[in-house]
C-alpha cells in the first residue's frame, strides 16, 4: 500500500552535487522543497573524523561511500551478441550512495570544457567536412554553447573554493594558464595549489618541449576560503585521501562542506535520506509528472505529490529512472528508434609509469587536485587531418595519493609476489611517478544503456544493462596522445617508462573512471535528445534530468565542473521562466 | 512589517487574555521580542524543537536540578494571570508571583540592572505567544536546596538589587554595553567567578568561571587571559557569527550563539565590546615552562601527529574554521578543564547564518592516555609565547572518569 504524502513544490532525486544545487536554487526562489537521497546522511563533522577518515582498507578497498552490488547494480556485456550478467562487484567505475553523492568522493580535478566541446558536430563539419565524420560516431552538439554556460562555470567554481591559474582572462592570454581554454570572466577564486615534485619535473620537461604546462585546477582548497553561501573551506593538507574519501578538513570542495550547511538552515527544506526514489509518478497523459514513489528503509512505499520534479540522481541512475517511469522511448541499435540509454559514453584512459633510480617523490604527499597538465592535444587543439581518430586527452602529472595498499609499482619482470616483490616495492615507492592521460570518449550506435529482459532489482524491477566496449576512433585517439605522454615521460629522465594504452575489449573488472555520461542528452530538437538546452525533459515539461547523462559525448577532462555548470544554468532557467511561465522552455 | 499586521497584532491582543498589555503598541513588543532575545530567555525556558518560552528545560546546578517554568499567557500554568508588578519583581528582585524567594540559576542578579520599560516590553511580546498549558515543578532540588527561605540569606550577601546607574565619565556606546552586558545578556553568570555558595566573588568580575564541564574564560580587556587582543569587531564577529580568526564558540556559548548574540544588534555587540576590553583584571602570567621539558618534548610531537594539521604548526589555526590556540582564554584558563575535555570528548563549533559551517573537532579520548593528554595539555598551554599552569596526569584521570559518568 503507497502512502501519499502532501505536495510539495519541487521534488529532487538525489543529494549529490546536483540536486544540492538544484535544492538551493529552488529554496532560495522560496519554494517548498523536498530532496532524496537513497543513502545515508553524511557531514563532515559527523561522518568524515580526521582521527581516523584516512583509512585506505575502509574507504578505498571496501568503498563505504558506494553503493553496493546489493543494493544496486547493472547487467554488462560488451556487445549486443553477448549475454549480459550482473556486476557482482563494482569495478570499473563506483557509483556513490549517500548524502554528497560523488559529489563526496571525488578527487578534485575541476575542469571547464572547451567552446568546440559544445559545438562538436558543427565545428568538425566545420575544419574537416560532414564526409571526415565517421557515420558510426554519434557525436553531437550539446544545444548550449560555452559562452552560454560560461557565468555558471564561474559560479559552480566560486562556490567549490577552486584554486588554478587562468589562461584566457578576458580574452586575454595569461602566462602560466591554459592557453587553450575558453574564456573566463573572471580569475579562479583561489591560486594553484603550491607543487609538489613529479608536477614540477613534468612541467620543466614538457616545456622543455615546447609545451605550455599549467597547473591543473583544483578543488581541493589551496587556502581558507568562504564562499558565497557563507560556508568555509580549509586549506588542504595533502594527506592524499580524496578519491573515494571523505575529507576531514573542509578541503576538498563537497556538497556537505560546500553547500549543506547552508541549504539544511532553510526552512523550506527538506532532505529524506536513505529514500530511494523507484520511479516518477506520471498522470494518465504521460506528459505530466506528479510526484515521485519512493520506498524507505523499512520497504514502505510512499507517494510524494510535487509541481516539480528534478532528477539528480547521477548519469546512470537518472536514465534507469526514466525507464522506469516509462518516459520516453527506450533506444534500440538495431533500428536506431528510440532517444533513453542513447548516447552513453564514458573517459578513455591511459597512463604511463616513470622509475628513476635516484629520485624522491613522497608520493603520499598529494591532493586529487594537485599537478600540472599540458592541452596541446586535447580535444580538437591540434589537427586532426589524416589521424584517422576524432578527441584527445589532457596529459597531467596528478599525483592523488601514495596509498600504501594500493600504491605499489614495480618494473615489468618483477614477481606478484614474494620477497622480491616485497623488495622491488621498497626500491621504487618513493622513485616512482606516472602521467596519465585522460581522454574523450564518444558514442557509437553500439554503445547504449537498455533495460535488461532478465535480471531484476531488489525492488522487482528490471535492472539497467549496459553494452560498452571502446570505439575505435577512441582507442587509436589514446594510442596517439599515450604516444606523446611517453615523450614528455623520457624527457623527464627516468630510467625505465612503461605506456600502457587501454587496447580493449573494455574490462568492467579494474577501476578506470567514474565518468559515465549520456542516455538522456541534451540538444536543440527532440528529434535526437531527451532534453531540451535547459535539461528540460522535451516529453515532460515539469521534469529535468540533470548530470552527466546530458552530455551528447564525454570530453577529455572530468566532468564535475561541467555537471556543477549545467545544473546551475537550468536552475538559473527555472527560476527565471519557467517559475514566470510553467511549461516547454524551447517550442519544439 | 506592514500597517495592516500590526492592527491584526494588536488586535490579537485585545482579544488575548492579559488586560495589561491590551493597550502595549506594537513597536514595544517588537523592542520586547528583541530584548527577549538579548536575555537569552529561550535557552532555559523553551525546551529543543518545543513551543516557545512553554519551559521545562532543565537546569543543572551544583545543588541540583531546577526546572525552567512557562512563560505563556495561559492563565494558570504560565504568566497569564500574573501583574506587571508582579512580573517586574521576579526579574528585578528574584520574588516570584507568590512572594516565594527565586533561585539564582535565573540570574534576577543581572536582570535587577534592566529597566522598568524595557522589562514591560518584554513582557508585552510574552503577552504575544500562543498560550501553552504546561504545569512546570521548578524547584526540584534535594533537601536542604529545595528550602526557599534559605534564599533570603544568600540574597543578603551576594545580592545587589537596584537598575543600571550609567557612568557619566563613560561614553554613551560604555554604557551601553555596560547595561546590556551587566544586565539581560547576563554575561556575569557564567564568566563571574564563584564562590561555594555560587555568589559572585568580590575580585572576579568577568574573570571567568567554571560551570558544567566548561571554563567561562576570562572576558576583561587582559592581553593574557582576556580579550585585549581581539579588536571591538572581532569580538561582535565572535558574537554575530561564532567565530573570528581567534576562536570558535563551542559548549554552553555555542547556545548563547545561537539563541541569542547572532540576532543582536550590531552596534549593541560593538557597545558590549567596548565595555569588556575595558573591564581591566590583573591576571598573572606564570613563568613559562621550559622547552626541554620532558612533557614539554613530548607534548611537541603528539601536536604535531595530532593536531597541527587543522590548528597548525604555529597553533594560529585557520581563521573561522579551527581556532587559534596561541593566545587562546579557553587554552590559558588557569583551570585547564576546557582544553582537557576538548581533547579528550572533541567539540562542535556553532553554526550560524552568517557562518553555516559548523566545524568540528573530534575525540583523541579513544587514543590518547592520560599522561598524553596531560603532556599535549601542557605543551599546548607552554608554547608559541602561552604560559600557564602544567596538567598532570591526575588531573586528566579525573576528568575522564567525571565524563565518561555524564550521558
Amino acid at each position: 500500500m503507497i502512502k501519499k504524502l502532501p505536495k510539495k513544490d519541487v521534488a529532487i532525486v538525489g543529494l549529490g552535487w546536483c540536486g544540492s544545487i538544484m535544492a538551493i536554487e529552488m529554496a532560495e526562489a522560496g519554494l517548498d522543497v523536498i530532496a532524496f537521497e537513497r543513502g545515508p546522511w553524511r557531514d563532515t563533522a559527523t561522518d568524515f573524523n580526521i582521527g581516523y577518515v584516512q583509512d585506505e582498507l575502509r574507504y578505498v578497498i571496501q568503498q563505504e561511500l558506494m553503493i553496493t552490488a546489493a543494493e544496486d547494480t547493472y547487467t554488462f556485456r560488451n556487445a549486443a551478441h553477448q549475454t549480459a550478467l550482473p556486476i557482482r562487484e563494482y569495478g570499473s567505475f563506483l557509483l556513490g550512495t549517500g548524502v554528497g553523492g560523488s559529489g563526496a568522493h571525488w578527487s578534485g580535478l575541476t575542469w571547464r570544457y572547451n567552446p568546440t566541446d559544445f559545438q562538436l558536430r558543427s565545428h568538425l563539419t566545420e575544419r574537416y567536412g560532414a564526409h571526415s565524420i565517421p557515420k558510426d560516431l554519434l557525436i553531437r552538439d550539446w544545444g548550449v554553447t560555452y559562452s552560454e554556460l560560461e557565468p555558471y562555470y564561474d559560479k559552480f567554481e566560486k562556490m567549490a573554493g577552486i584554486g588554478g591559474k587562468a589562461g584566457i582572462l578576458n580574452g586575454v592570454y595569461q602566462e602560466g594558464g591554459n592557453p587553450f581554454e575558453g574564456n573566463r570572466s573572471s580569475e579562479f577564486p583561489l591560486p594553484p595549489m603550491p607543487m609538489t615534485y613529479a608536477p614540477t619535473l613534468f612541467a620543466e620537461a614538457a616545456k622543455n618541449l615546447g609545451m605550455r604546462p599549467f597547473p591543473t585546477p583544483s578543488g581541493n582548497a589551496s587556502a581558507v576560503y568562504t564562499n558565497p553561501y557563507g560556508v568555509t573551506m580549509g586549506p588542504c593538507t595533502y594527506c592524499g585521501y580524496c578519491s573515494r574519501c571523505g575529507c576531514a578538513n573542509y578541503s576538498k570542495a563537497t556538497p556537505q562542506t560546500n553547500i549543506i550547511p547552508a541549504l539544511m538552515r532553510k526552512p523550506n527544506f527538506t532532505a529524506q535520506v536513505q529514500s530511494e526514489v523507484l520511479r516518477v509518478q506520471m498522470d494518465a497523459s504521460g506528459k505530466r509528472a506528479t510526484g515521485v514513489i519512493y520506498v524507505d528503509s523499512t520497504g514502505q512505499q510512499y507517494e510524494q505529490p510535487a509541481d516539480l520534479v528534478i532528477l539528480t540522481a547521477f548519469s546512470v541512475p537518472n536514465v534507469r529512472l526514466l525507464f522506469a517511469s516509462g518516459i520516453g522511448q527506450a533506444y534500440d541499435p538495431v533500428t536506431e528508434k528510440g532517444l533513453i540509454g542513447k548516447n552513453y559514453a564514458y573517459q578513455t584512459n591511459s597512463s604511463v609509469q616513470l622509475f628513476f633510480n635516484n629520485k624522491n617523490f613522497n608520493p603520499f604527499i598529494a591532493g586529487g587536485g594537485v599537478g600540472q597538465a599540458c592541452d596541446e592535444f586535447n580535444g580538437d587543439n591540434f589537427d586532426h587531418s589524416g589521424l584517422g581518430f576524432f578527441g584527445g586527452a589532457c596529459i597531467m602529472s596528478n599525483v592523488t595519493s601514495g596509498w600504501p595498499i594500493s600504491n605499489r609499482m614495480t618494473p615489468p619482470g618483477t614477481p606478484r609476489w614474494g620477497k622480491k616483490w616485497k623488495q622491488a616495492t621498497k626500491d621504487n615507492y618513493l622513485s616512482t611517478t606516472v602521467v596519465r592521460t585522460q581522454g574523450s570518449s564518444y558514442p557509437t550506435r553500439a554503445n547504449y544503456l537498455g533495460v535488461d529482459p532478465t535480471y531484476k532489482d531488489r525492488h522487482g524491477r528490471n535492472m539497467m544493462q549496459l553494452t560498452f566496449d571502446f570505439p575505435e576512433n577512441d582507442l587509436r585517439m589514446s594510442a596517439f596522445v599515450t604516444d606523446k605522454a611517453a615523450e614528455v615521460a623520457r624527457a623527464m629522465g627516468p630510467k625505465q617508462i612503461v605506456a600502457k594504452a587501454p587496447k580493449g575489449p573494455y574490462n568492467i573488472v579494474p577501476f578506470q573512471s567514474t565518468h559515465n555520461t549520456g542516455g538522456a542528452i541534451m540538444g536543440d530538437n527532440p528529434r535526437d535528445s531527451v532534453v531540451n538546452k535547459y535539461l528540460q525533459c522535451w516529453d515532460v515539461p515539469n521534469l529535468f534530468v540533470i548530470g552527466g547523462s546530458a552530455f551528447p559525448q564525454n570530453a577529455g577532462y572530468n566532468p564535475t565542473a561541467t555537471v556543477g555548470a549545467l545544473a546551475y544554468w537550468a536552475a538559473n532557467a527555472i527560476r527565471n521562466q519557467y517559475l514566470k511561465k510553467p511549461g516547454p522552455l524551447v517550442q519544439a | 512589517m506592514n500597517k495592516a499586521a500590526v492592527t491584526a497584532m494588536c488586535g490579537a491582543l485585545i482579544l488575548s487574555p492579559l488586560a495589561d498589555a491590551a493597550n502595549t503598541f506594537f513597536p514595544d513588543i517588537e523592542k520586547g521580542r528583541y530584548l527577549t532575545t538579548v536575555g537569552d530567555c529561550a535557552a532555559c525556558h523553551t525546551v529543543e524543537n518545543g513551543p516557545s518560552m512553554a519551559g521545562g528545560r532543565a537546569i543543572e546546578t551544583p545543588f541540583g536540578k531546577l526546572v525552567a517554568p512557562n512563560l505563556t499567557p495561559d492563565r494558570e500554568t504560565g504568566i497569564g494571570a500574573w501583574t506587571d508588578d508582579q512580573f517586574v519583581r521576579a526579574l528585578q528582585q528574584g520574588i516570584g508571583h507568590e512572594g516565594e524567594y527565586l533561585y539564582g540559576a535565573f540570574p534576577y542578579t543581572a536582570y535587577t540592572k534592566v529597566k522598568r520599560d524595557d522589562l514591560l516590553a518584554i513582557r508585552a511580546y510574552l503577552a504575544t505567544l500562543p498560550p501553552v498549558h504546561n504545569k512546570v515543578v521548578a524547584n526540584q532540588l534535594p533537601f536542604p536546596f529545595n528550602i526557599r527561605t534559605s534564599l533570603m540569606g544568600w540574597n543578603m550577601m551576594f545580592f545587589t538589587p537596584g537598575e543600571f546607574q550609567p557612568d557619566p565619565a563613560k561614553t554613551e556606546k560604555w554604557n551601553r554595553g555596560a547595561y546590556l552586558a551587566e544586565g539581560l545578556a547576563h554575561c556575569g553568570t557564567c564568566h563571574n567567578s564563584k564562590n561555594f555558595l555560587g555568589g559572585d566573588t568580590s575580585d572576579g568580575h568577568l574573570k571567568g568561571y567554571t560551570l558544567q564541564g566548561w571554563v567561562a574564560p576570562a572576558i576583561t580587556g587582559d592581553d593574557y587571559r582576556g580579550i585585549g587582543l581581539w579588536s571591538e569587531e572581532e569580538i561582535a564577529e565572535y558574537l554575530k557569527t561564532g567565530r573570528n580568526r581567534h576562536a570558535a564558540a563551542s559548549g554552553p556559548m555555542a547556545e548563547v550563539v545561537t539563541n541569542s548574540t547572532q540576532f543582536m544588534e550590531n552596534t549593541d555587540l560593538l557597545a558590549i565590546a567596548d565595555y569588556l576590553k575595558d573591564q581591566k583584571s590583573d591576571l598573572q602570567r606564570p613563568p613559562k615552562l621550559d622547552a626541554q621539558d620532558p612533557r614539554m618534548v613530548a607534548g611537541k610531537a603528539l601536536y604535531t601527529d595530532n593536531c597541527s594539521a587543522c590548528h597548525m604548526s604555529n597553533g594560529e589555526g585557520v581563521a573561522k574554521l579551527f581556532p587559534s590556540l596561541k593566545n587562546s582564554g579557553s587554552v590559558l584558563a588557569e583551570d585547564p578543564t576546557t582544553v582537557i575535555r576538548v581533547i579528550l570528548q572533541g567539540a562542535q563549533a556553532v553554526a550560524t547564518d552568517a557562518a553555516p559551517t559548523g566545524p568540528s573537532m573530534p575525540s583523541f579520548g579513544w587514543r590518547l592516555d592520560d599522561t598524553q593528554v596531560a603532556a599535549l595539555a601542557t605543551y599546548l598551554r607552554n608554547t608559541w609565547g602561552n604560559a600557564a599552569e602544567e596538567v598532570s596526569t591526575a588531573t586528566v584521570k579525573t576528568q575522564r572518569m567525571d565524563l565518561a559518568s555524564k550521558p
